[in-house]
């Protein structure tokens, strides 16, 4: 049997790897239906800001190969009753929670931060996500993410708010230059990991009306055929990690994951741990089903521990 | 929302299509699904997954439940009518007898039954008209008069005509082209059979435009409507927040709440249909957490 066990910071020991994306599960009722939420390393909650926030009008999905764009614009009830309603019902499944926090503002982040620190179920929270890198925002394009100054503040920020065993993991965007500039100014910040990646920027035209096919314009491209660009990111960063050019912390691989192997392959590339998201939309018990299959392929592959497996491929 | 809703049951089952026929423009479609047909009630609908575990097509479609057979003679069976559009719809109307399909169900909230035996006007526009049938039935179990309205553009887009001769106690048809029934809309007929009828209640499914005008209608005539919605949706389950509509609340503030899980059977008085046009949905500027000047 392989040992799935990993420590991403703060001593707080996951039985597994494997963790829900945020904003494609919910805040875990939902997929509570189909398997048990505590069964995950980690429960992702959906990015919560300060106030209930409506997002964006409709329509906010289109179909694209393999995957789909998304316009949401962070929908949430505020942050006030994430922490009245929803923390508390994952803890009272036994749920590990790592709640994504986000913000218009430096401050926001703060305050988001601060206000969960201060809930009562804040016991359930194994680290804190921070989304420096959603596309469906008022500047988009400028998203925090897109500049190593403003991430590097609102990181510095949040981790003042939070305690030390409390890791907060930068969640990146691809739609940079370079994204190991981004990644070394979040762990100089006080990132104790990074999570990589989030959606990438995308478009669809929709060719009978002839108009943008989402309300929102643009939005954010996910699924399987975003993969290759997940594994390329955190192969940079790992490199960068390797040759000493950023500090070693936990990456959390996120971007396309649908099978076992998919997973593996983020994991070779240098994860840590591994979100499944818009797999979910295709089959709601896909983490435990990922889970179950990382862990076959593992084993055929004579690794005992499964942070053997982590960024191997460097090496070959 | 209540929590009894979310923690209601579903299940995810690899259901074999055991008959598959064309009724006029629509695949009629018959699925061995003993979960679904076990649990589920009319207003209530399905996601079926497209082109297997490797497909590229991901997102589910999603199709209200015409019929279940919980005891049939191949175990519990559901019934869907699916219109080919799209490519997710047209590889679902090409599945053969004994081809399988991922189905999770049942999914969304059905149509509240009147509690005393008051009569009631069920109204679908074209295959919306798929779980009517059904619903027609239980009403008549518990003593309701029962008449429909079917409404199409054009003949071959009816659905279930003669089934809703046999299951209603009268029956309406309209056509936008005149070839079936009287030419014109659902809603002309409407008022007159509300109230020659009485009826309470207004059921409706189909598309947004004609919902709102059945609204309108049962309002004027003092019925209720009750509308299910045909919004597009990614999961279906309640987790991808593309299926949003704004809907007033019981405190009476607008929210933008997924016809998924919260639907997909709305009250008509508590819809906004003054947000909807042209294929958008906007956020009213009075609902909860609506964008302030800068937008989201």
């Amino acid at each position: 049997m392989v040992d799935l066990s990993v420590d991403l910071g703060g001593g707080h020991r996951l039985p597994n790897p494997l963790m829900t994306a945020s904003g494609c599960a919910a805040n875990g009722r939902e997929l509570h239906r189909f398997f048990d939420v505590a069964d995950l390393g980690a429960f992702v909650t959906k990015s919560v800001m300060a106030d209930p926030r409506s997002g964006r009008g409709t329509p906010r999905m289109a179909e694209t190969p393999s995957g789909m764009l998304n316009s949401i614009g962070l929908q949430g009830p505020g942050i006030e009753a994430f922490v009245d309603e929803d923390l508390p019902w994952l803890k009272s499944v036994g749920a590990r929670v790592l709640p994504s926090i986000a913000g218009s503002s430096s401050t926001e982040y703060a305050h988001v931060a601060a206000t969960l620190r201060a809930s009562r179920a804040f016991d359930a929270v194994v680290g804190v996500e921070v989304n420096i890198s959603c596309p469906n925002v008022a500047n988009r394009g400028l998203v925090f993410a897109c500049d190593p100054m403003a991430s590097a503040k609102v990181i510095a920020l949040v981790r003042e708010q939070l305690p030390r065993d409390i890791p907060v993991f930068a969640k990146l965007s691809p739609d940079v230059t370079d994204i190991t500039a981004i990644a070394a100014a979040c762990v100089k910040a006080g990132a104790d990991g990074l999570t990589m990646i989030n959606t990438l920027l995308g478009m669809v035209i929709d060719t009978d009306r002839m108009r943008p096919q989402l309300g929102g314009v643009t939005g954010g491209l996910s699924g399987p055929g975003i993969r290759p660009v997940a594994v390329r990111a955190i192969w940079q960063v790992r490199q960068a990690m390797f040759e000493g050019r950023i500090p070693t912390v936990p990456i959390i691989g996120v971007g396309g994951v649908r099978t076992g192997r998919d997973a593996l392959e983020l994991v070779a590339a240098g994860a840590s741990a591994i979100q499944v998201g818009t797999a979910v939309f295709n089959d709601p018990s896909a983490p435990v089903r990922v889970l179950r299959e990382l862990c076959e392929l593992l084993d055929a592959k004579g690794f005992e521990r499964f942070t053997d497996a982590v960024a191997v491929a460097h090496g070959r | 929302m209540s929590e009894r809703q979310l923690r209601a049951r579903v299940t995810q089952e690899v259901a074999e299509v055991i008959a598959t026929r064309r009724v006029g423009a629509y695949q009629h479609l018959t699925l061995v699904a003993p979960g679904v047909a076990e649990l589920a009630r009319p207003g209530q609908f399905v996601a079926l997954a497209v082109g297997g575990e490797t497909s590229g097509t991901l997102l589910r479609r999603s199709f209200s439940i015409h019929k279940v057979s919980p005891s049939g003679t191949y175990g519990g069976t559901v019934e869907i009518v699916v219109s080919a559009v799209g490519t997710g719809t047209r590889w679902i109307v090409e599945r053969a007898p004994h081809d399988t399909i991922d189905v999770v169900g049942p999914l969304g909230k059905a149509f509240p039954l009147p509690t005393d035996p008051v009569a009631c006007v069920l109204v679908g526009g074209g295959y919306g008209s798929a779980p009517l049938f059904w619903l027609a039935g239980e009403l008549r179990e518990r003593g309701c008069h029962v008449e429909m309205v079917l409404g199409a553009a054009s003949e071959d887009r009816l659905f279930g005509v003669v089934e809703a001769r046999r299951s209603c106690d009268g029956v309406t048809v309209t056509t936008d082209d005149g070839s079936a029934g009287q030419k014109g809309w659902v809603s002309d007929p409407l008022p007159g059979i509300i109230e020659r009828t009485g009826a309470g209640v207004v059921y409706g499914c189909g598309p947004m435009g004609m919902l709102e005008s059945i609204t309108r209608v049962a309002q004027a005539q003092g019925a209720v409507a009750q509308v299910a919605v045909e919004e597009s949706m990614a999961c279906g389950v309640g987790v991808c927040m593309t299926c949003v509509m704004p809907v007033v609340g019981s405190d009476g503030r607008t929210r933008m709440v997924r016809s998924c899980v919260e639907g997909p059977v709305f009250r008509g008085d508590r819809v906004r249909w003054d947000a909807f046009d042209g294929g958008h949905a906007r956020v009213p500027d009075d609902a909860v957490g609506a964008p302030k000047v800068g937008g989201h």
